[in-house]
């Protein structure tokens, strides 16, 4: 690792600390990973600055591949050895950029720590979660005897909310779930009391109630030690309630800085005003279609010499590209003439000063931006999204496109990879009954462990049901021969979550699109035809068609598993989770494409989510799973008015609001614990043990829902219906 | 547990058994003890071959079920038949079983070892000059045939004993044969001629488990917990050590299953060629000597250590990998 | 329509290109492989050792069985440029001969075994259950069995013109196994893949889902592997003939003239230095050929090497 430090900046080590230096201060940081064999060097970072002090949260967001993880792995000095760093950090006012990597240890997890994001692969696989835990103690006080740091492990367990700390101390980290290893990752970040953690992504990998938890927990984790936090995400809703500053990333650079009122209520940086309108938004009604950024984010190892945004940019104008512009307070940007004239004269990167703590944005036209008061809707060209026709009416009235009865799908609990046996038995899902009508769109949402996947195999797999059956366009699946079954397949296609998994690495575009037509027997040249025509309707281009999977990004990738999914011109189409593994800004292209096609084609969607602020945008009707059962089920608009079933309302509630005002006066509901293994679902109601609602009631009520299993009932009329004995009394409220 | 141990068990003794007779039958139509007796000099009485190959139960004239069913008889009894020369099988087979066992468990413990340390080490110092070297001398041993390995050192040897003028290294035999002394000086004679040949065994094992370990090492080098060691606050030297070396152990495991046919075939050669008396030597000789019932025990034999090795790398795996642990 | 990405005109849509480009990937794979020194090595030994298989015999004054009775045991000469052995035969001519067999051998083994290891492990994995169980139980029951002891039992039957093939029949019916173990590993994990589930959920029948998608995307490895398993044969082959177990003759291999040339090895060492140096050269450069498509094939270790 090479590092050049800037000299003679700022006070010297240890003298200037005093009360007012910032714990961490980051100037003009430069990552460059040099690339191997002819791979070009990718500049992963380029002049990051920012500064936080004592009790402070400061957010740094951005898209995949903006330089934010980097950058923080850069400070704590864990990057690889083929990392080139240049720039200075300071923690506590001395610098520790360089430090061999002996004296920098005894400073990580000691004055500086860290939580990274995926607690799965996080933890070491061989050695207990305790031990681990009370490895970050003994590491920093080698004299601590061992009893000592154990008894220490157990405190920090029980800190962070481990049931049981004595007992799970002994546990593996597989024995946990991700939100108990993720406590886990923050127990041993606050082990020894740091005065900055910095968090990268801490709830990425989490459903929605256990991210509740565990922003709960760093907020507690922040108060008991005081520390300085950087909160590093890509998720505008989490920054909005829990970090004062905030400083935007895009292509390794810092665009914006301020306060988070200032960034979320007057961004003047067309980036951030278009992430801003990118997100569903659950707390709005009618939202509208959303704001798509066209493009994709430039790629890092060849950048060219103007603002990186620019080819996205819809209010760019030609001196954009002329010369990146520097971070500076609205209208202290240089005039379009100024730029014209310097970059005659030096095309320089402008150099990069350290964090002021003032509001600061990299956009030449930031001025005209405040002067005229933009928002995201006034510069960015917003589709406009016809409504559906034809499928006017009553719902009763339309055909039924699918129907499922009392679904259930049980599979053997194995364990042992080394004597595999039989344990037990996943109640995966145990009893669905829904139905989707002609051109409408019902939501299935739940956590991860719910039974959605579960579901659509069953549905899709066109099989026999262990118990209950599945209807599809009116036709019971157990009672078709196989050439029939065959021929159903045609109405019923699914586009699937992993753009990168869902299409055939070895195969052209033309290949993947046409393979459906191809099976099902379609004449050669109306196959061609049919592919170009539906790589138009996707949104592609037609030079597309001869390229790789590989070769697109997240967002195309989308779209061509959509053109494959419509290329039988099916009437529904099972969106398993088609957005969740895109970034924002692609994620509202790809939402305001299945808005077209349904208007269009007159589909009906089966989509399966966990985002309730996307399903809220795109869903006609939503049925909310819990652990293999559905426990409320309605048209959108009244379900998120007024939610009846506890679990309903604590998913509504978890979901943090890009909205920074809205988010500090909502109080949370914050579920206990993890959800249930479906292996042995508790009895009566299943959510009975983590319910809000149950603690409070009489124990002879609390009896029943121990007891007697509820069954949808209707609710607040018309078409909402509720799995809660209580549920009458609810009032609705988000 | 019990049930599960015990029905995995049944598999490998319904797969031993398998093999047996599958080599037991090949071994009976393919070789000719009669022809082994009719070519003694001077040429004996058709009636005494006759006699001695039902006595031995070899008798191509009796029918192969027969012959077969009364070798499983005793098979399964421990009794193995008798050699072609009249000798108990099971007797010898205790004794030459013996010797090649020594030389495989000493061979993989040193050349396991060795590898799994060269490997791992080579994986940190990636692209340097140590990784380099051992790379490559890894993939040089490992493009010579262990018999070449084995010819060569023992030609070297002998060149190196001409040299200096005495034998400093022994080459042929487990021991000096008419040896008498001190039971520790019969046991320094036996290490000493032990040298070579498993030099010669470790020698290829190690290069095939350093490059296998290296690659698990740079698998878990980049690993988020290796990270996490280090954000606490670990040396990266130490969180190496730790933590990765630890975890990338766990599937060199299992590799070993798959290189211990290699290191039966290697010590049969082994044996072969530095003359010692193990099961290897002893089937090429049989197989000359158109002997069935050693090829049949010998085959068993080495059904039995595959087994075996799988087992116990079974089991190493559940014990050095909780994710697995029962 | 989303404006996120410009449409084509409408015009152009019907016309299709007659044939599609060339995949890129290909030529990724392609220009990594050119990237990798070793590959390119292990080519050029390859084809060098190759061309002395082929040509050697035939420019060789001398036949393979030939008997030069004024020079025996000599060292390299004018005449016999690797020497000749103690029946005066001509060390060059043997060598030449029995690195084409052994190439033979090799290259003949692995296709076997590979296409063998393909199918039943996509097919085990692919359909698990009874099928899965069957398939691995045979496979483990040839594990068992040792396969030196069968080849050395059968070796009587490998006399005359044809008697190697069926050396390499058995050569590859005993060593499919663990390949077939690790395309079954992978297949089950391909089979969760989501272009598998979109291909069953459009109705296209198993068969056709292993042979279009679930073989051709290991490809890869199953090529590095089969080039490995060259290797592997050739040294195979060399120590059952050592023995006298292998290849009979008059048919020779590298194994036959280096167990002839090992009792020599101190007294006349051309005899054992220059088949053994062939041999030793022909499996490093299968095995850097091997290694390096491994790398270049093997997207999972493209930042391991450089």
């Amino acid at each position: 690792m090479s590092i050049d430090t800037i000299e003679g900046h700022g006070p010297a080590p240890e003298a200037g600390a005093t009360a007012d230096t910032p714990v961490l201060e980051v100037t003009d940081l430069n990552v460059t990973f040099r690339g191997f064999g002819n791979n070009p060097d990718v500049n992963a970072v380029r002049g990051v600055s920012y500064s936080v002090r004592s009790g402070e949260v400061l957010g740094i967001v951005g898209e995949s591949g903006s330089g934010k993880s980097v950058s923080s792995m850069a400070a704590m000095g864990l990057l690889p050895d083929h990392a080139n760093i240049t720039g200075s950090v300071r923690l506590h006012g001395e610098e520790i950029l360089g430090l061999e990597d002996k004296v920098m240890a005894r400073k990580r997890g000691k004055v500086i720590s860290m939580v990274f994001q995926d607690p799965l692969s996080g933890l070491t696989p061989v050695y207990t979660v305790g031990d681990q835990l009370a490895e970050a103690v003994t590491t920093h006080d080698k004299k601590i005897p061992k009893a000592k740091a154990r008894e220490r492990a157990v405190e920090l367990l029980d800190l962070v909310g481990i049931p049981n700390p004595e007992h799970r101390y002994r546990s593996f980290p597989h024995e946990f779930s991700g939100g108990m290893r993720q406590r886990v990752m923050i127990a041993m970040a606050m082990a020894n009391d740091p005065d900055v953690i910095i968090c990268d992504e801490p709830t990425t990998a989490l459903d929605v109630t256990i991210q509740a938890q565990i922003l709960d927990l760093l907020r507690t984790a922040q108060s008991e030690t005081g520390a300085a936090i950087v909160m590093i995400t890509h998720d505008l809703g989490v920054v909005a309630g829990f970090v004062d500053r905030l400083l935007v990333m895009y292509a390794g650079r810092p665009v914006e800085i301020g306060t988070v009122d200032e960034i979320y209520y007057g961004s003047r940086m067309p980036y951030t005003m278009g992430l801003l309108g990118a997100v569903p938004r659950m707390d709005l009604e009618r939202q509208g279609a959303l704001v798509p950024i066209k493009g994709n984010p430039p790629s890092l190892t060849d950048l060219p010499p103007g603002c990186p945004f620019a080819p996205r940019c819809p209010i760019a104008q030609p001196e954009c590209d002329l010369a990146e512009p520097e971070l500076l307070t609205v209208g202290a940007q240089p005039s379009a003439e100024t730029i014209r004239a310097t970059s005659e004269e030096n095309g320089q990167a402008p150099a990069q000063v350290e964090d002021t703590g003032d509001r600061r944005v990299a956009c030449i036209r930031s001025g005209e931006i405040e002067t005229n008061d933009w928002t995201a809707q006034d510069i960015y060209p917003v589709p406009d999204i016809p409504e559906a026709e034809g499928t006017g009416g009553e719902r009763e009235h339309r055909a039924e496109v699918l129907r499922v009865h009392d679904l259930i799908k049980h599979h053997p609990l194995m364990k042992g990879a080394v004597l595999k046996r039989r344990v037990g038995t996943v109640y995966a899902v145990d009893g669905l009954d829904f139905d989707i009508r002609e051109g409408e769109t019902l939501a299935l949402v739940g956590e991860s462990g719910c039974g959605k996947s579960s579901t659509l195999m069953e549905i899709l797999g066109l099989e026999k049901p262990q118990r209950g059956s599945v209807e599809v366009m009116g036709r019971d699946v157990s009672t078709l021969s196989k050439a029939e079954r065959f021929a159903l397949r045609k109405d019923m296609q699914i586009v699937f979550q992993d753009p990168m998994s869902s299409l055939d690495p070895r195969m052209t575009v033309f290949d993947i699109i046409a393979e459906p037509l191809v099976t099902h027997r379609v004449p050669q040249d109306e196959i061609t035809r049919r592919v170009y025509e539906l790589v138009g309707l996707v949104g592609l281009n037609t030079e597309h068609v001869t390229r790789f999977p590989a070769e697109f990004s997240g967002g195309q990738r989308q779209r061509i598993g959509i053109a494959r999914a419509l290329a039988l011109e099916p009437k529904l189409l099972v969106l398993d989770e088609p957005v969740s593994a895109l970034d924002v800004s692609i994620q509202a292209g790809v939402i305001n494409l299945l808005e077209e096609l349904q208007a269009q084609l007159g589909l009906a969607y089966l989509f399966v989510a966990h985002d309730l602020s996307v399903v809220r945008h795109i869903a006609d009707r939503v049925a909310v799973m819990y652990l293999g059962r559905i426990v409320e089920i309605g048209d959108t608009d009244s379900l998120y008015k007024s939610p009846s079933h506890p679990y309903t309302q604590a998913l509504l509630s978890a979901i943090p609001v890009p909205d920074p005002e809205k988010e500090r006066g909502r109080a949370h509901i914050v579920l206990d614990g993890d959800l249930p293994s479906p292996a042995n679902p508790p009895s009566g109601c299943r959510f009975r043990t983590r319910c809000q609602k149950f603690v409070t009631l009489s124990a002879h009520d609390q009896e029943q829902c121990t007891n007697v299993e509820p069954q949808i009932l209707p609710v607040n009329g018309g078409d909402q219906g509720s799995a809660c004995h209580f549920a009458e009394r609810q009032e609705g409220a988000v | 547990m019990g049930k599960f141990l015990a029905r995995r068990l049944l598999n490998y003794v319904v797969l031993i058994f398998l093999a047996t007779s599958f080599a037991y039958v090949l071994a009976a139509t393919n070789l000719a003890p009669r022809d082994y007796f009719e070519q003694m000099q001077p040429p004996p009485d058709p009636e005494l071959v006759n006699a001695q190959l039902d006595r031995l139960n070899l008798n191509d004239q009796t029918p192969l079920a027969e012959r077969y069913v009364t070798w499983m008889g005793g098979a399964l009894t421990g009794d193995f038949g008798q050699t072609i020369q009249g000798g108990s099988v099971t007797d010898q087979m205790l004794m030459k079983a013996g010797v090649t066992l020594r030389l495989i468990v000493v061979a993989t413990l040193i050349g396991s070892f060795m590898g799994i340390a060269i490997g791992a080490y080579a994986a940190i110092r990636q692209y340097r000059a140590f990784d380099k070297a051992a790379t490559g001398a890894s993939f040089f041993v490992l493009s010579i045939p262990t018999v070449v390995i084995a010819i060569v050192i023992q030609v070297g040897a002998a060149a190196f004993n001409d040299f200096i003028g005495f034998q400093f290294f022994r080459y042929s035999g487990e021991y000096t044969a008419g040896i008498q002394g001190e039971w520790w000086e019969l046991l320094i004679n036996r290490v000493y001629h032990a040298i070579l040949p498993t030099l010669v065994l470790a020698l290829a094992l190690f290069a095939a488990f350093a490059r296998y370990q290296r690659n698990m090492m740079l698998d878990v080098l980049g690993s988020d917990f290796v990270r996490t060691a280090m954000a606490k606050g670990l040396t990266r030297r130490k969180a190496l050590f730790k933590h990765a070396l630890r975890t990338a152990m766990i599937p060199t495991i299992t590799y070993f299953t798959f290189t211990f046919g290699m290191l039966v075939s290697g010590a049969t050669f082994t044996e072969k060629i530095y003359a010692w008396h193990g099961m290897g030597a002893w089937l090429i000789d049989s197989i000359a000597r158109q002997d069935v019932h050693v090829v049949a025990a010998v085959s068993w034999f080495m059904a039995v250590t595959i087994m075996l090795a799988s087992f116990l790398s079974d089991i190493l795996y559940a014990w050095l990998d909780p994710r697995v642990r029962v | 329509m989303s404006s996120t990405t410009e449409r084509p005109d409408r015009g152009s849509q019907t016309e299709a290109p007659a044939v599609p480009p060339a995949p890129s990937r290909l030529k990724d794979v392609l220009r990594q492989l050119i990237a990798t020194r070793r590959v390119i090595i292990g080519f050029a030994m390859l084809a060098g050792l190759a061309l002395l298989a082929f040509l050697g015999p035939v420019i060789s004054p001398w036949g393979i069985t030939e008997r030069d009775y004024l020079a025996t045991l000599d060292g390299p000469s004018p005449e016999h440029w690797f020497g000749t052995n103690r029946t005066g035969q001509d060390i060059f001519t043997q060598s030449a001969a029995g690195l084409q067999k052994s190439l033979l051998i090799g290259l003949l083994v692995a296709m076997i075994s590979t296409a063998v290891a393909a199918l039943v492990g996509a097919f085990a994995g692919y359909f698990g259950g009874l099928t899965d169980r069957a398939l691995m139980w045979v496979a483990d029951l040839a594990l068992v069995l040792p396969s030196f002891v069968i080849l050395a039992i059968l070796s009587k039957h490998f006399m005359g013109a044809s008697g190697w093939l069926i050396l390499v029949v058995l050569l590859a019916g005993l060593s499919w196994m663990v390949t077939s173990k690790m395309v079954r590993g992978m297949t089950i994990s391909l089979r969760e893949r989501e272009y598998i589930h979109a291909a069953r959920f459009m109705g296209v029948p198993p068969r056709k889902i292993i042979l279009r998608h679930i073989l051709p995307n290991m490809s890869s490895l199953l090529i590095a592997d089969a080039t490995i398993m060259v290797s592997t044969a050739i040294i195979g082959e060399t120590a059952l003939s050592y023995f006298g177990l292998g290849v009979q003759p008059p048919d020779i291999t590298l194994g036959i003239v280096i167990a002839d040339g090992a009792n020599f090895a101190t007294t006349a060492p051309w005899m054992f230095l220059f088949p053994t140096a062939l041999l030793v050269l022909l499996v490093l450069a299968v095995n850097m050929i091997g290694d390096g498509l491994r790398d270049a094939l093997d997207p999972t270790s493209k930042s391991r090497r450089s």
